[in-house]
């Protein structure tokens, strides 16, 4: 790692490992990857009650000049699912996303479905 | 004849118990500084003649839900609705204390702050999870309506299935742009107003009658 000291890691989750998880584990794994420094991109975003969860969660972890919190970002829901869907129980889907430490991560520009951030390193 | 009152009386407390709502519970959401707190003392004043809270340019001034009970807000038709408004908090994933020290803070002053503002904004999350009948989503329409927090919070609101009106504030400034606010969130009403000078809020008004009712 000595060779990387300007780097900044990045975990890609792919949607198969996230389906595998309870709620709680997700948002450990994500707050514990983005309080050590690192970048997490899922494959497949978080359902609206985890999002709900991990924004109250992250909010127990902030601590003055330690974590300052999450940035995150991901393109707007689909349309809403249609009656098939709504008949199968299947929710709109989930979406691309990442999110890292609030103090490094920086969106540029974000629109409908094109959305450009920063990285910078500790 | 006797016989007769008491089950027309029964009745008729029947009907009122199965057809009467139950008080809505009205939740004003958005990020920080969109004027939730604006607003709130606008509805407030204008139909029972109170304030609720105190406003700051400063983000988090709101740092605990507050709320007030049955107010009554009556429609152009005639048609009333009977609600309790709740002003919370902004949401926001990240706060960092330095962020008050620029408006002049003192460093111990602005942690407290801080620590309020994290604990207010996880009070609000638990308030929309467990408590709210319907939402007012408040953005400034000079920024941009693609932030985030307001594409999770439309989300959040979206899969608990509550009615929300969004509400597209500051129309007073001059870079105010609420098309960019209708065109982002197409599938739930959007109301142009500005809650300070009191712009278009009767508009509205007649929209909660309708919506919330």
């Amino acid at each position: 790692m000595s060779a990387m000291i300007q780097g900044v890691q990045i975990d890609l989750i792919s949607a198969d490992r996230l389906d595998s998880m309870t709620m709680m584990e997700k948002i450990r794994l994500i707050l514990d990857d983005v309080m050590e420094g690192n970048i997490v991109v899922l494959e497949k975003g978080l359902a609206p009650e985890e999002q709900s969860k991990l924004i109250e969660i992250t909010m127990r972890e902030i601590t003055p000049d330690g974590f300052a919190g999450i940035e995150m970002e991901t393109y707007p829901a689909k349309e809403k699912p249609g009656f098939l869907d709504r008949l199968l129980g299947k929710s709109s889907p989930t979406r691309l996303t990442v999110i890292g430490p609030a103090d490094q991560l920086k969106t540029i520009k974000k629109e409908k479905d094109f959305i450009t951030a920063w990285v910078s390193s500790r | 004849m006797d016989f007769l009152f008491r089950a027309r009386k029964k009745i008729s407390k029947f009907l009122k118990a199965f057809f009467s709502k139950r008080q809505s519970r009205i939740g004003i959401y958005g990020p920080p500084n969109a004027g939730k707190t604006t607003l709130a003392n606008r509805i407030v004043r204008d139909w029972t003649g109170d304030a609720l809270g105190p406003v700051s340019e400063i983000p988090h001034e709101t740092r605990r839900a507050r709320r007030k009970e049955g107010i009554v807000i009556t429609g152009n038709n005639g048609g009333s609705i009977t609600i309790d408004i709740v002003d919370t908090p902004g949401v926001t994933t990240k706060i960092d204390y330095k962020e008050f020290i620029e408006y002049g803070m003192e460093k111990d002053e602005a942690v407290k702050r801080a620590r309020e503002a994290t604990e207010g904004v996880a009070e609000a999350m638990h308030w929309l999870r467990e408590d709210i009948n319907g939402v007012i989503y408040m953005l400034d329409s000079t920024l941009d309506p693609f932030m985030q927090v307001n594409i999770m919070m439309v989300g959040i609101i979206e899969s608990r299935k509550l009615p929300v009106i969004i509400v597209a504030n500051k129309i007073d400034l001059p870079d105010a742009a609420p098309q960019r606010i209708k065109s982002a969130f197409p599938q739930h009403p959007v109301i142009s107003i500005s809650g300070l000078e009191g712009d278009n809020v009767e508009e509205l008004y007649e929209k909660m009658v309708e919506y919330f009712g």
